[in-house]
């Protein structure tokens, strides 16, 4: 009878450890029908990565005039980009991510970014999360907001997970998220005792007088009790999916575990490293080949993986911005401007296609004369994922002081 | 000023009171000292917890013998207290005095060949089976290479543990993770120790003018930040005739890998060489994290200009160690415009008048100053006291030591709201944890692996701002329950090399007498002594208070 989605949000314990669910409670279990709860999965591909090498605008001859030694070969050529729509191709190491746009469930926002001209990381990391860019005290993150705007009574400790060491910028605020990196590691381990701890604990934070680490620990041992009945240690991904065997593979692994769990999982955040390549990037092979091929692989294993629950699941990519059109004198490439975005997704994704306005990449048509112009306002592409994907039709509150235009195209 | 002070510590606002009528000026030039004469446990506590990394077991009872205002004169003239009971500690370790090019030369050349013989023997076999075979000797070497690193991680935990010189590790600490390099990258962590050594270390309490300078010159900046490979993009002539005599090197034998710059390595033959030129990295958070602060109003023609004035400041043969140099043939001579100064000399004293410019811009002693109140009083720092501390900061030239000392003697500082404000992090929660438990830490690497595992691992956080100074980037469900985990661990003995030695473990009540009423100033919520009183286990007892909400603040 007390199936796991009795945890619902706090006090719903107290009543299932007197071994009592009152009506109410049940009506509301029977209501929450995991299989149709919709999830997002972002990933930031934290340190801006090369856009342009990224998704390759091969049919733009300013493109190879500007990067001598690190552009992407077209795609009749050896180390070529991947065709895609006869001016654009996906890097040669991102062939993986081909079959999803074949099936049109990989969709491409090009020239995508922030109205803000800042270059520093920080900056740029910051607004992209709070989606407030140019106002930094903005105390909350666009995600978290997303959940407030979707607040119900269902909701689970595991509505919001970060699969990283950090609860990230745009999972921050009022509403309860959770940041781990393993979750098979997550609980108090104290032996013999853990019970007696674990209990004694949870009523230390349960009654601290300070806010921020009594919800903390609240929320904490609330997701130790759900995942502990979800059991994840017995996890085997399906449909042949092989996730590489990197710290972003093995969080978008995990990011399957907790959506085949049935634990209420709503957002899920997991980001990437190392695109910050000033130096030696490298073309159709070498630095950020080397990154590119883990990312793709790894969002590729998480689609297969989820099989038909992909219907209910819109992956998105981000990036702070940007790289310079011209690659600089160590063979690598400056902070830019605008950048791509992928979006992947079963249901009413419309993939197979790029979209936003080609700003074109000679100098007079560069931002500032130097990087790729940005034609689309990176929340219009998240005001397209909550509205069409996750159902808020009001995002006034989400993305405050932004009035989203007509719909970049890419949901139905 | 009175009605700052006010109703201090709850239990202890007489003693505060009092001691806000009786502060006389100490001298006319310094800003009024706020701190108590007759200081209670919490006050004693809460100074060790700020200018410190927590109390010790009978550490509140020394202080009050020193005299609180004593004690924290002493701890900003640290060269004046003998360290004795840390040294033996940091007696072991090989890496620590050792110059770069030593530690290039026997720990990471080696095991750069160690990898390349892998390599190759492996391409040789079996190309296609993931991890290359290795001999023992070529596991040898990457033992040693990580040598390095593991000293590094070590010193900086026993040294926080153990020193008496508690706020010259906090402020190392700081200024660190202000000026942040990650030794992640390329040949960084072979400039690590050095760097802590000789370019933080020795100007915490200094002047910020010579510590921005001593930054700007370490190859271990140069490197993380690009600029050693930051060239006039007119000037391609050195990189030709470095290269040829690297050339002749390698025909005569000599051992020395010849690596100059990047753009002389890799596929030489198969692409036109390419001209190396201007790199705005170093420029651009030189002025953004270093000094005016991201809203200090410089502009993006501010930064590509700063990046001009600093071509040219390189490093000589960084694989192996090599230090800085000023190499004048890719400087750009050019007349540069900074925030508005004409920069027209020329040469090595182009980047000097920078950072001249910078140490002494308004906005710099702001930032600087804020970040240090929110280091030591807030999370969101008083705004009259960021004032008073940036005021501070350019009356003495941006003397660290007057900054530092304006702030912790502060009303502010002493204030009941700022009792405890502050989460600790998780290398302040680690360290605090072996102090209270008067732990005899025989091998400090475990201790940096609990640290990693809290989220912020040391001398590895990757982007140049450092760790957060600020609670909501590090309280996460994950990593609090990894904060009572560790506590469980140590009492328990069960974290490898850490004996909790110094714990009273007679019983359950010895346990709290000295936890409680040593390092917790004897205050802890109701819940939570409740929930601790009914634990009959000594080591759970003290899991409890360690895991607990109180000992997360300080």
């Amino acid at each position: 009878m007390i199936s796991r989605r009795v945890f619902l949000k706090n006090g719903g314990m107290a009543l299932v450890s007197l071994g009592f669910v009152p009506q109410f409670l049940s009506r509301t279990i029977e209501a929450a029908s995991p299989a149709r709860r919709k999830v997002l999965v972002a990933i930031f591909q934290r340190g801006a990565v090369d856009g342009l090498n990224m998704i390759v605008p091969f049919g733009e001859r300013d493109y190879y005039a500007s990067r001598p030694s690190i552009a992407i070969p077209r795609p009749n050529e050896a180390e070529g980009a991947v065709d895609l729509d006869g001016f654009f191709g996906l890097h040669p190491r991102m062939a993986a991510l081909k079959p999803l746009w074949d099936s049109h469930q990989l969709a491409i926002v090009h020239a995508c970014g922030s109205p803000d001209g800042t270059r520093s990381h920080f900056d740029a990391q910051d607004y992209m999360e709070s989606a407030t860019p140019g106002v930094k005290s903005t105390q909350d993150g666009w995600l978290n907001r997303c959940l407030h705007a979707r607040e119900h009574a269902n909701a689970t400790p595991f509505r919001a997970v970060a699969l990283a060491a950090q609860l990230p910028r745009s999972l921050q605020g009022t509403e309860p998220a959770l940041a781990m990196n393993q979750i098979a590691q997550f609980g108090i381990r104290a032996g013999q005792g853990t019970d007696m701890v674990q209990a004694s604990f949870e009523s230390e934070y349960a009654a601290a007088a300070d806010q921020v680490l009594s919800r903390t620990g609240g929320e904490a041992f609330d997701a130790v009790r759900m995942l502990k009945s979800a059991d994840p240690t017995k996890y085997q991904p399906e449909h042949n999916a092989e996730y590489p065997r990197s710290a972003f593979g093995e969080a978008l692994r995990q990011i399957a575990q907790l959506v085949k769990a049935d634990v209420g999982l709503e957002i899920a955040f997991a980001e990437a490293g190392g695109w910050d390549t000033h130096v030696n990037q490298g073309a159709g092979a070498g630095q950020l080949a080397g990154r590119l091929d883990d990312f793709s692989r790894a969002i590729a294993a998480l689609a297969r993986d989820l099989g038909d629950r992909m219907d209910d699941v819109v992956i998105v990519t981000m990036s702070e911005f940007g790289r310079a059109v011209a690659e600089n004198g160590n063979r690598g490439t400056d902070h830019g401007h605008g950048n791509a975005m992928m979006i992947v997704g079963g249901g009413n994704v419309r993939g197979g296609r790029v979209y936003g306005r080609w700003p074109g990449l000679e100098p007079g048509q560069r931002y500032e004369g130097r990087d790729l112009a940005v034609t689309t306002d990176f929340r219009a592409v998240f005001a397209d994922i909550v509205r069409g994907h996750l159902g808020v039709r009001d995002t006034t509150q989400i993305f405050p002081g932004f009035t989203p235009g007509a719909p970049v195209g890419f949901v139905a | 000023m009175k009605s700052l002070i006010a109703p201090a510590f709850r239990r202890a606002a007489p003693a505060l009171l009092t001691a806000a009528v009786v502060v006389a000026p100490l001298a006319a030039d310094k800003p009024k000292s706020a701190v108590p004469p007759n200081p209670d446990d919490r006050t004693i506590t809460h100074v060790l917890n700020r200018i410190g990394f927590g109390a010790r077991t009978g550490d509140v009872e020394r202080v009050r013998q020193i005299g609180l205002r004593n004690y924290i004169e002493q701890q900003l003239r640290p060269d004046r207290i003998s360290d004795s009971a840390l040294e033996p500690r940091l007696a072991g370790f090989e890496t620590l005095d050792k110059s770069s090019r030593d530690i290039a030369e026997h720990y990471f050349e080696p095991a750069m060949r160690a990898r390349r013989q892998a390599k190759a023997a492996n391409a040789a076999s079996d190309p296609e089976d993931g991890k290359p075979m290795r001999t023992p000797e070529q596991m040898a070497a990457g033992q040693k290479e990580r040598q390095v690193l593991q000293e590094l991680s070590e010193q900086k935990i026993l040294r926080a543990v153990y020193s008496d010189r508690q706020l010259e590790e906090v402020m190392t600490d700081f200024w660190f993770n202000h000026f942040n390099v990650f030794a992640g990258k390329g040949a960084t962590p072979i400039y690590l120790t050095e760097y802590e050594r000789e370019v933080i270390r020795p100007h915490v309490l200094g002047k910020f003018r010579d510590l921005l300078g001593a930054t700007a010159k370490s190859p271990a900046m140069l490197f993380y930040l690009d600029n050693w490979q930051s060239a006039d993009p007119d000037a391609p002539a050195l990189g030709e005739r470095l290269r040829q005599r690297a050339a002749m090197r390698r025909a005569a034998g000599t051992a020395r890998r010849p690596e100059p710059f990047p753009a002389a390595s890799g596929e030489a033959g198969q692409q036109p060489r390419q001209k190396r030129g201007l790199n705005e990295n170093y420029g651009r958070e030189l002025m953004e994290l270093h000094t005016l602060g991201v809203d200090g109003g410089y502009t993006q023609q501010d930064v590509v200009e700063v990046a001009r004035c600093f071509t040219g400041w390189t490093i000589r043969q960084p694989r192996q160690g090599g230090g800085f140099v000023f190499e004048p043939r890719i400087h750009d001579n050019g007349r540069k415009l900074v925030l508005g100064h004409v920069i027209s000399g020329g040469g090595e004293h182009d980047g000097e008048q920078v950072l001249d410019i910078l140490a002494r811009h308004p906005a710099t002693a702001h930032f600087i100053a804020t970040k240090l109140v929110r280091k030591f009083v807030s999370d969101d720092p008083p705004a009259e006291l960021v004032d008073r501390a940036a005021a501070r900061f350019r009356e003495t030239d941006g003397d660290i030591r007057e900054v530092v000392r304006t702030i912790i003697t502060s009303p502010e500082f002493f204030a009941a709201g700022t009792y405890r404000a502050k989460v600790k992090t998780p290398f302040e929660f680690v360290v605090s944890t072996v102090r209270a438990t008067g732990s005899d830490v025989q091998n400090a690497a475990p201790l940096a692996q609990s640290i990693r595992q809290l989220g912020e691992p040391l001398y590895m956080c990757q982007p140049p701002t450092g760790y957060a100074d600020r609670a909501d980037a590090w309280v996460n469900t994950g990593a609090l329950l990894n904060r009572m985990n560790f506590a469980v661990q140590l009492v328990g003995g069960r974290i490898r090399g850490i004996e909790p030695s110094g714990l009273a473990l007679d019983s359950a009540a010895a346990a709290r007498d000295q936890l409680v009423g040593g390092v917790l100033a004897a205050d802890l919520s109701t819940a939570t002594s409740e929930t601790v009183a009914k634990a009959q286990d000594p080591r759970q007892a003290a899991a409890l208070i360690l895991g607990s909400p109180e000992f997360q603040r300080r």
